[in-house]
């Protein structure tokens, strides 16, 4: 399943990333394999998302999301 | 004797790195919660004990040595490179207490770069509010470091920082965090025999970001090139790896180190502002409500001050008139320079509640919201929700908003970003819209507050954000990349501005308006007095000698005459040639010569606009009597039509040139740096002046 099919309040925990250039800059924010995430809101139009993750709040665009593969 | 420490400020962003860094050197500069504020090199001194001074430097914020931006990248080469004239004896690393892991990635990096390193815990206070509770010596153990607990905010722990500081010692005590040398075994032995550098982090860094290094020659850096290439060196894998070693490290680290004393939800309060902040609806009327009291205020509070402004320069102005001897250099110290200084200080009142307004909102974490929910909207039209910071930044000026375009890490995102930010309406605008619309549009109130003043100004920024949007649309369809866009920011916990700051920043750069833009405001004033007094030496005296016949014939209409001839000879001064030379380029748009002057001086920089006119107006004021600026263009007749030069038609075309040409040499010359390359600019410049002609042109033609 991937990040961006979560709903609001929903948590999942990240087991691996689909785009290589990307999870490095994801896994320097936190955002790491075994982390748990939770969808805290969506902007206005429905993207991007904001998530916390390790503690913090870090926003990241759908696309960005539903590279991060959770179970 | 005395003893000199130089020391680095590193850490994440929204860490209160660059307060700290105002409590220690005193030196105040703007801070901001907004990720990468924190843009050039700041360097502050500051006195640690008898006889122990240190130079501070801030670097900027970032999340890892990995830079993602130009700026991040400064942070390794002051770092790493011991012949840098920045590096540092000792390295302050600024961590957020309530998110400690996140922050100490950094410290692991930092402190297998081989400096002696203490750790600055800020926030501890808030940290200890929201239920999480620190062990610090058990973390100071783990990590073979100092750490001191502080809160820069409530100027706490400063003192012991400060001892810390003095009694630190050059022998490196950090526990290490990974092996480094087993990510690359090859190519970091091959780097650090081939570059002769000593730390086995250092070696991996530069097989990273070889190609951005300024300290390599280029013969290193195809020396390394070819390592990587025979080592089969793959960045993104080695950075994975990397990465995750790191944080396996800091979780046993951390094991024990912080404990949750509370089983309530962290930064509640933050939380429930956003649920409204970023809200559908509420969300955007908070928006468009902050923008439009925003504009009020600058228009109305800061009225008051300028009428005081406008006339403390005419009291000093008249009573120098009344007590200097008469002559040329009274009249050019009077209604060159002073009418000059007048120009610019009029601006201040705007200019710092504008930067107030900005500072506070970036501050509290708010801007960070605004780039989130605009992130969306700002992508259709070829832009980045990290374009909100540089557009929202051009209403006070463009050259530090191009600046601050760095942080778009896309290149496509970063270049429409530049080239329709200098459209946003500026604060050099402002007074030209001021007089203009309080010249044309009458004082009605509606409601009893709501002003029609202040609604056409408002009228004026949202055309300008309107073509900013429109010009960049067109230029997504021009502009190819293949490069990804992404937008991956940390949306900070809000937090109450701090007023100190807020003060500073009101001052800074109000100051640094009046020494910059006065430089060329005062010059360019001098220069139009001399070109508006003197004219060909063969025709002034034409006029005065066809004069002086008509006064010793009708000496009853000696007033009347004296004011012709003054009308006459600005018309065939310099500037007047010069005005009327580009007059038939410049009718269309129902601008006459006087107003051509005021359009070629502002070319160097728009505010020279206002100045331009009070000495074009008071060249041809009338004997005997000192009106303000505004009731002497009000008075100005077309001599053909015998009608007023500034109808609504006029004043709006020229509000519209005003807002769309590319007036302004200084942003010229950030573009050319930002984008090192002369298209850029020339693009800019003939855009916005064809969109500017254009637009001027239809409007009066509307309105006439």
């Amino acid at each position: 399943m991937k990040l961006s099919d979560l709903k609001i309040g929903e948590r999942g925990t990240i087991s691996f990333f689909t785009d290589v250039e990307m999870s490095v800059k994801l896994m320097e924010m936190g955002c790491l394999p075994g982390e748990v995430v939770e969808v805290e809101r969506f902007a206005p139009f429905g993207d991007p998302i904001a998530i916390r993750v390790s503690g913090y709040q870090l926003c990241l665009r759908k696309s960005e999301a539903s590279m991060i593969i959770i179970e | 004797m005395a003893r000199r420490i130089k020391i680095a400020l590193v850490g994440n962003p929204n860490t209160g790195k660059s307060t700290l860094f105002n409590l220690l050197t005193g030196l105040n500069q703007k801070i901001g919660n907004f990720p990468g504020i924190t843009v050039d090199k700041k360097i502050g001194q500051c006195k640690l004990a008898q006889d122990i001074h240190a130079e501070v430097i801030d670097l900027p914020g970032t999340y890892s040595l990995y830079p993602k931006s130009k700026d991040e990248s400064i942070v390794f080469q002051v770092l790493a490179n011991s012949e840098e004239v920045n590096y540092p004896d000792l390295v302050v690393l600024v961590v957020d207490a309530t998110n400690l892991r996140r922050n100490l990635l950094l410290f692991t990096q930092v402190a297998d770069l081989g400096l002696p390193i203490i750790l600055a815990l800020n926030m501890t206070d808030i940290a200890q509010k929201e239920g999480i509770d620190l062990d610090v010596d058990l973390l100071s153990q783990r990590l073979g470091v100092q750490i001191v607990s502080i809160s820069a905010r409530n100027n706490l722990g400063l003192e012991e920082l400060k001892s810390a500081i003095v009694n630190s010692n050059s022998i490196l005590t950090q526990q290490e965090s990974v092996e480094v040398s087993l990510f690359a075994p090859k190519a970091i032995a091959a780097v650090k025999e081939k570059l002769n550098c000593k730390q086995d982090y250092v070696a991996l860094q530069i097989l990273h970001q070889y190609e951005s290094l300024n300290n390599l020659s280029p013969s290193d850096k195809q020396a390394v090139s070819d390592i990587v290439l025979l080592t089969q060196f793959d960045t993104n894998e080695i950075q994975t790896k990397e990465t995750i070693a790191r944080y396996r490290y800091l979780s046993g680290a951390l094991l024990g180190v912080t404990k949750d004393t509370s089983a309530n939800k962290k930064f509640a309060l933050s939380d429930k502002i956003d649920t409204i902040v970023t809200h559908k609806i509420f969300g955007f009327a908070i928006f468009f409500f902050i923008l439009f009291f925003v504009f009020n205020a600058i228009f109305t509070w800061a009225s008051y001050p300028m009428e005081w402004i406008e006339n403390a320069f005419l009291a000093i102005s008249n009573f120098g008139h009344e007590h200097l001897p008469a002559g040329v250099m009274t009249n050019l110290v009077l209604d060159g320079v002073l009418s000059g200084l007048g120009g610019i200080f009029v601006f201040i009142p705007q200019i710092a509640i504008l930067f107030a307004f900005i500072s506070v909102l970036e501050d509290t974490g708010y801007m960070a919201r605004v780039t989130f929910m605009l992130d969306k909207v700002m992508r259709k039209f070829g832009l980045s929700g990290k374009s909100v910071v540089p557009i929202i930044g051009a209403f006070a000026c463009a050259v530090p908003s191009i600046m601050s375009a760095r942080n778009i890490e896309n290149w496509k995102d970063k270049i429409i970003t530049i080239m329709v930010t200098p459209l946003i309406s500026c604060s050099a605008r402002l007074p030209v819209y001021i007089l203009l619309i309080s010249m044309v549009v009458p004082k009605t109130l509606y409601f009893g507050f709501l002003s029609l003043q202040s609604i056409t100004l408002m009228a004026m920024y949202l055309i300008s954000i309107l073509a900013a949007i429109l010009v960049a649309m067109v230029m997504k369809f021009f502009i190819k990349v293949k490069e990804k866009s992404y937008f991956i920011m940390e949306l900070p916990v809000y937090r109450m501005p701090r007023w100190s700051n807020v003060f500073y920043t009101m001052y800074e750069k109000s100051k640094t308006f009046v020494l910059e833009a006065g430089k060329v405001i005062i010059a360019i004033s001098v220069v139009l007095w001399v070109m508006a007094t003197y004219g060909p030496t063969q025709k002034f005296t034409a006029i005065e000698q066809k004069y002086e016949q008509l006064k010793t014939k009708n000496p009853q209409a000696k007033i009347e005459l004296e004011r012709s001839e003054a009308a006459e000879k600005l018309e065939n001064s310099y500037a007047g040639i010069l005005g009327k030379s580009i007059e038939p380029m410049i009718k269309p748009l129902g601008f006459d010569w006087k107003i051509g002057i005021a359009l070629i001086t502002s070319f160097a920089a728009r505010e020279t606009f206002v100045a331009t006119m009070a000495t074009i107006y008071s060249v041809d004021a009338e004997e005997g009597e000192s009106e303000t600026l505004r009731v002497k263009m009000s008075k100005a007749m077309n001599p053909e039509t015998g009608l007023p030069v500034f109808t609504f038609a006029t004043a709006f075309s020229l509000m519209l040139f005003y807002a769309f040409a590319m007036q302004c040499m200084s942003t010229i010359a950030v573009v050319y740096r930002e984008t090192k390359t002369w298209k850029w600019p020339m693009i800019q410049l003939v855009y916005m002046t064809a969109l500017a002609y254009a637009a001027s042109f239809i409007a009066y033609h509307c309105f006439k």
